[in-house]
């Protein structure tokens, strides 16, 4: 086998705190910023025009959340790595925990009150596990990857959060740390007619996991499917959010002047329905810039995941990316009446403490797999050379 | 082999991160596809549903046409009714807005409860009325107090009013709330404060009055809250209507009629002050009390009186008591107040001067004789001698006159309305010629004035009691319609148009109440009675009044300034049995008020050029000349004392004069 020419010899050297700033992947931080600005508009408009009591407290949380980002990106990756296992067993503590001492919140128990803020442990699970899996998958030979019973151990690490999340009960976070850990198992080489058989079994089971939902939740699957039937009742969230879109036409009413948000028709226009706001405000225009700047994040993420060297920053580049993803994806088709309603926010711009967190740490995370893309690690963890 | 393994991780890496990236674009594609699906293909839809979310119609309700009498008075306007709202998410504290309100104006304690049951109900922006029909100096008494009384707000709306109430209630009729079963799809009856008429005028012209109601758009938001409002149509205000009436004549008719023979006394007269010590129920309005012969108060006669010009037909009064006070009816009468209306025996509701149907009695007696004189069976020079009663098989039919009259012509026994003269007239001419008579001057059929529940009285004829009844006429039965009784029926108003036919020179004038300056003078045709011969019938009734031995000889009075013609009637409501003839007991006031006779005239004045016809029915009134007659010449004084003010109505049409 042809060696390549640096990977050998030439592991780069330690990087100094200052090196690794002006390594830093300053085009992203600019185009979190923008959308984060977009944001902020948002939550201005949705307040009739006040900062307060939204906008202003989202700019605080993005400040912090960017200063988080840039400490995730200095952080050795090495010493990430070995940390990964920890982190998720902490998290995955955490959210066993919520189902013992949760708070009551929306019918779900989903939070710990750590009474200067709430946490949700099921928003850092999708972090945290792609972390342990990116580590696991990372110590696996092609070889190693082809044999099932290398798979117990990561299906494992899957379920028991998604298990966990299902019983709050939460079914789009439990959805997007399945669909976050299965485009792992993908990148990480899993044979396809597994994942294929994955997938049968899957839709196999829909009719018994139909048993285990909450009554709400069939409900909300019931009214996606049929959604004028019920138009004052769980309908109507669908309904009044796709009038808010198609009346914002091509270049939408005006900053501030979308009548369904601001006359209220459109519900929790601040969280989960930012984007129609923002779509009704500002039309086709606005909606597609916004998508586009999403589009630019994953470009990124896929550019750093391909430049790196070793499968760790590889598969955290991009499963991150992914998570951002699902995050957008279900958002924006949930709330266009693609998909149930699954009460997932629009990461950086719906207003919310965790969801900011989460964006934030996968945004540091993927700068860090960038400063770090020369690094070549063993499977052990160590520095090879 | 570590190497190679790794490179073929990477290469697997590299093509599945592509795939997947891939598969992100793919579905952003798809979002963006369902955005321009959604915003740009779907919008004219969506932007529809948007504007019928954003907008509501608000219908803005017509204002009601007004109706004036013949001088243009008022007899029904629209008031502003000033009313006091609050609105609860303005205030802090509810209870206590409302209870320096209290300090300012008067609220009942129910309406306080009623406002802070509201509050808990209603959404804080909805406005919930503390008090209505405020006067302006109470307004401005919250209004200088504004600022100590946060979400308080004065509004004004319209509300019906009848300035003359309860004396021209039954031309006016009343307006009152919308019923179930009167609501026929138009949106605007089911504003929650809309009227429409339910008697009278009101009634009968309701929708002219009623106009078109305008619209406009106003922005909620999705609680229904108001944001704001967009101008829009106006709407078109109701028609108003004027009367023939003269609204004054109809005051004095109406209280004239209600007085009968009792003495009016002001309220702070000892007298009055005395009787309405002893009286139970609530006292009478106005400024003055009407005191019986004993000296207590005197409930209102219950009866009808019509003033009609005899050439054109206007109805210059016509009242009906007792009335009730439509104003009441505006705001909502409680359960007890229409209870009492309904079971009142006088019947206040009924407008008994086109609805209450009577035997003529001997007011009947000119159309008996005319019909006679055109059948050619007595002259004016016809005999008749009364012995008081008259045989007819084994019936005997007695005269009013115990012991007879004697020997008379037709113009005495008018003069002194002899009843056997008239069952000799009416046995010569037979049933159907005077039915035919009665019906060509207006009795018998509805005359058509505009108002609702009309009687058409009843004017027998053979083939009618063979169709009702199944049995053949009996000429006893001629003969008791030949006095006006019997099956004979007819209302105050066809007896007032009785008369003008017989001294307009045989016109068959209608009725008519409405005035309406555009539409062409009304032309009637001749009842086609021979001139002679009226004017027998009409020396008749010029004797009656103005002749030695009139029944009504005794009413006109020297100070009057006119002289006036009628014919008294006394319609008995209970016959009088044999027993009770032979004892004796057959005097009026004796009887309970129930059995008393009604009591009626019709007159007609200026005597030498007649212009006006009155017709008075006195319920359970006793005699007509002692209780109707009176009042008719009262009213025909006022009648022509008010002549000279009187806008005049279109000119009389030269077919008219004929």
């Amino acid at each position: 086998m042809a060696r390549h020419p640096r990977s050998d010899a030439l592991n780069p050297p330690e990087l100094t705190i200052p090196q690794k700033l002006r390594q830093l992947n300053w085009g992203l931080v600019l185009l979190i910023s923008m959308i984060a600005a977009v944001g902020f508009a948002m939550l201005y408009s949705a307040a009739n025009g006040n900062w307060s009591p939204w906008a202003e407290r989202q700019m605080v949380r993005y400040a912090v959340g960017l200063a988080l980002a840039i400490a995730i990106a200095l952080i050795d990756l090495r010493w990430l790595m070995k940390w990964s296992y920890a982190a998720y067993g902490v998290v995955l503590v955490m959210l066993a925990a919520v189902e013992v001492a949760g708070e009551i919140g929306m019918g779900a128990q989903r939070w710990i009150d750590f009474r200067v803020f709430q946490l949700q442990p099921s928003e850092l699970m999708k972090i945290a596990l792609v972390l342990a899996l990116a580590r696991y998958f990372h110590g696996l030979t092609h070889e190693d990857v082809g044999r099932p019973h290398f798979l117990l151990i990561p299906l494992a690490m899957i379920a028991a959060p998604v298990i966990l999340v299902l019983r709050q009960p939460d079914l789009g976070t439990a959805g997007m740390i399945l669909l976050g850990g299965g485009a792992i198992f993908f990148l990480a080489g899993v044979r396809t007619w597994k994942f294929l058989t994955l997938i049968i079994l899957g839709i196999a089971s829909v009719p018994i996991a139909w048993q285990f939902l909450r009554e709400y939740q069939k409900k909300r699957i019931m009214t996606f499917f049929n959604p004028e039937n019920d138009p004052l009742g769980s309908g109507y969230h669908i309904l009044q959010s796709k009038i808010a879109l198609g009346s914002g036409g091509m270049f939408g009413k005006g900053f501030m002047q979308g009548s369904q948000s601001h006359l209220n028709f459109l519900p929790e226009k601040q969280t989960d329905f930012i984007f129609t706001m923002l779509a009704e405000e500002f039309g086709l225009i606005g909606g597609l810039g916004l998508i586009g700047l999403f589009v630019l994040i994953t470009f990124y993420g896929v550019a750093i995941g391909l430049r790196a060297q070793c499968q760790f920053a590889r598969l955290l580049a991009l499963g991150v990316t992914t998570t951002l993803f699902l995050y957008v994806f279900i958002n924006i088709a949930m709330v266009m009446g693609l998909i149930p309603v699954v009460g997932v926010p629009l990461p950086l711009i719906s207003y919310g403490g965790t969801a900011m967190l989460t964006a934030m740490a996968a945004v540091g995370l993927m700068m860090c797999a960038y400063i770090h893309r020369d690094l070549r690690i063993n499977r052990q963890g160590q520095v090879d050379d | 082999m570590r190497r190679t393994s790794d490179q073929e991780t990477q290469r697997i890496f590299t093509r599945r991160a592509l795939l997947l990236g891939g598969a992100k674009l793919g579905l952003f594609g798809a979002l963006a596809g369902r955005l321009y699906y959604l915003q740009v293909i779907d919008s004219a839809r969506y932007r529809t549903l948007s504007e019928d979310n954003q907008f509501n119609l608000e219908l803005l309700p017509p204002i009601r046409g007004r109706i004036f009498d013949r001088n243009g008075m008022p007899l029904a306007d629209n008031r502003d009714n000033f009313r006091i709202e609050i609105v609860a998410e303005q205030t802090s504290d509810v209870a206590r807005t409302l209870s320096t309100l209290r300090e300012i104006i008067d609220i009942e304690d129910w309406d306080f409860k009623r406002v802070l049951g509201e509050v808990k109900r209603k959404r804080g922006f909805v406005p919930i009325t503390v008090v209505e029909n405020l006067s302006r100096r109470e307004i401005s008494r919250v209004a200088i107090n504004a600022p100590y009384l946060p979400g308080i707000r004065i509004e004004v709306g319209r509300s019906r009013h009848y300035p003359h109430g309860a004396s021209a209630v039954h031309l006016t009729g009343y307006v009152a709330a919308v019923s179930e079963s009167e609501l026929t799809g138009d949106p605007v009856l089911e504003l929650p404060d809309f009227r429409i008429g339910k008697q009278g005028i009101e009634k009968t012209y309701d929708l002219e009055m009623r106009g078109s109601s305008g619209q406009r758009q106003v922005e909620v938001n999705a609680l229904g809250r108001i944001i704001r409002k967009l101008p829009g149509n106006e709407g078109q205000p109701g028609q108003d209507i004027s009367l023939t009436v003269d609204v004054r004549l109809q005051e004095f008719t109406a209280a004239r009629l209600a007085q009968g023979k009792s003495e009016v006394v002001p309220k702070d007269d000892p007298r009055a002050v005395q009787a309405l010590a002893a009286l139970k129920s609530a006292p009478p309005a106005g400024p003055t009390v009407n005191l019986d012969e004993l000296g207590a108060i005197a409930p209102p006669e219950s009866g009808a009186a019509v003033v009609m010009d005899i050439h054109r037909g206007d109805i210059l009064a016509l009242a009906s008591t007792p009335g009730y006070d439509p104003n009441l009816f505006n705001k909502g009468l409680s359960p007890g107040d229409w209870e009492r209306l309904l079971s009142n025996p006088r019947s206040p509701m009924t407008n008994k001067s086109v609805t209450g149907q009577y035997s003529p009695g001997s007011t009947f007696k000119m159309l008996v004789c005319l019909a006679a004189l055109e059948a050619d069976v007595a002259t004016a020079d016809t005999k008749v001698f009364c012995p008081g009663h008259v045989e007819l098989g084994t019936a005997r039919f007695h005269c009013w006159k115990k012991h007879g009259h004697g020997m008379l012509d037709m113009v005495g026994a008018l003069e002194q309305s002899c009843d056997i003269y008239l069952y000799e007239m009416a046995k010569r001419v037979g049933i159907d010629r005077i039915a035919d008579m009665a019906v060509r001057f207006g009795l018998g059929e509805k005359l058509g004035l505009e108002l609702p529940n009309e009687s058409r009285g009843l004017m027998p004829t053979r083939e009618w009691k063979q169709a009702t009844r199944g049995e053949a006429w009996q000429t006893g039965e001629t003969l008791i319609t030949g006095i006006g009784q019997g099956f004979v029926l007819c209302t105050p108003l066809q007896m007032a148009t009785m008369t003008a036919r017989l001294v307009n020179g045989g016109i068959a004038v209608k009725p008519r109440l409405v005035r309406d300056p555009a539409a062409p003078a009304p032309g009637f045709d001749p009842v086609k009675v021979s001139p002679r011969h009226l004017r027998m019938v009409i020396e008749g009734m010029e004797k009656v009044v103005n002749g030695k031995r009139g029944t009504a000889r005794a009413v006109p009075r020297e100070s009057d300034p006119f002289r006036f013609g009628g014919k008294s009637g006394s319609v008995q409501v209970k016959r009088i049995t044999k027993a009770e003839r032979l004892a004796g007991k057959v005097k009026n006031e004796d009887r309970p008020w129930r059995d008393r006779d009604h009591a009626m005239f019709v007159a007609y004045a200026p005597l030498e050029a007649p212009r006006y016809a009155v017709s008075v029915v006195v319920e359970h009134g006793g005699s007509g000349s002692a209780m109707a007659a009176p009042i008719a010449r009262d009213v025909l004084a006022e009648t022509l004392r008010l002549d000279p003010s009187r806008i005049a109505s279109t000119a009389i049409s030269s077919k008219d004069d004929s």
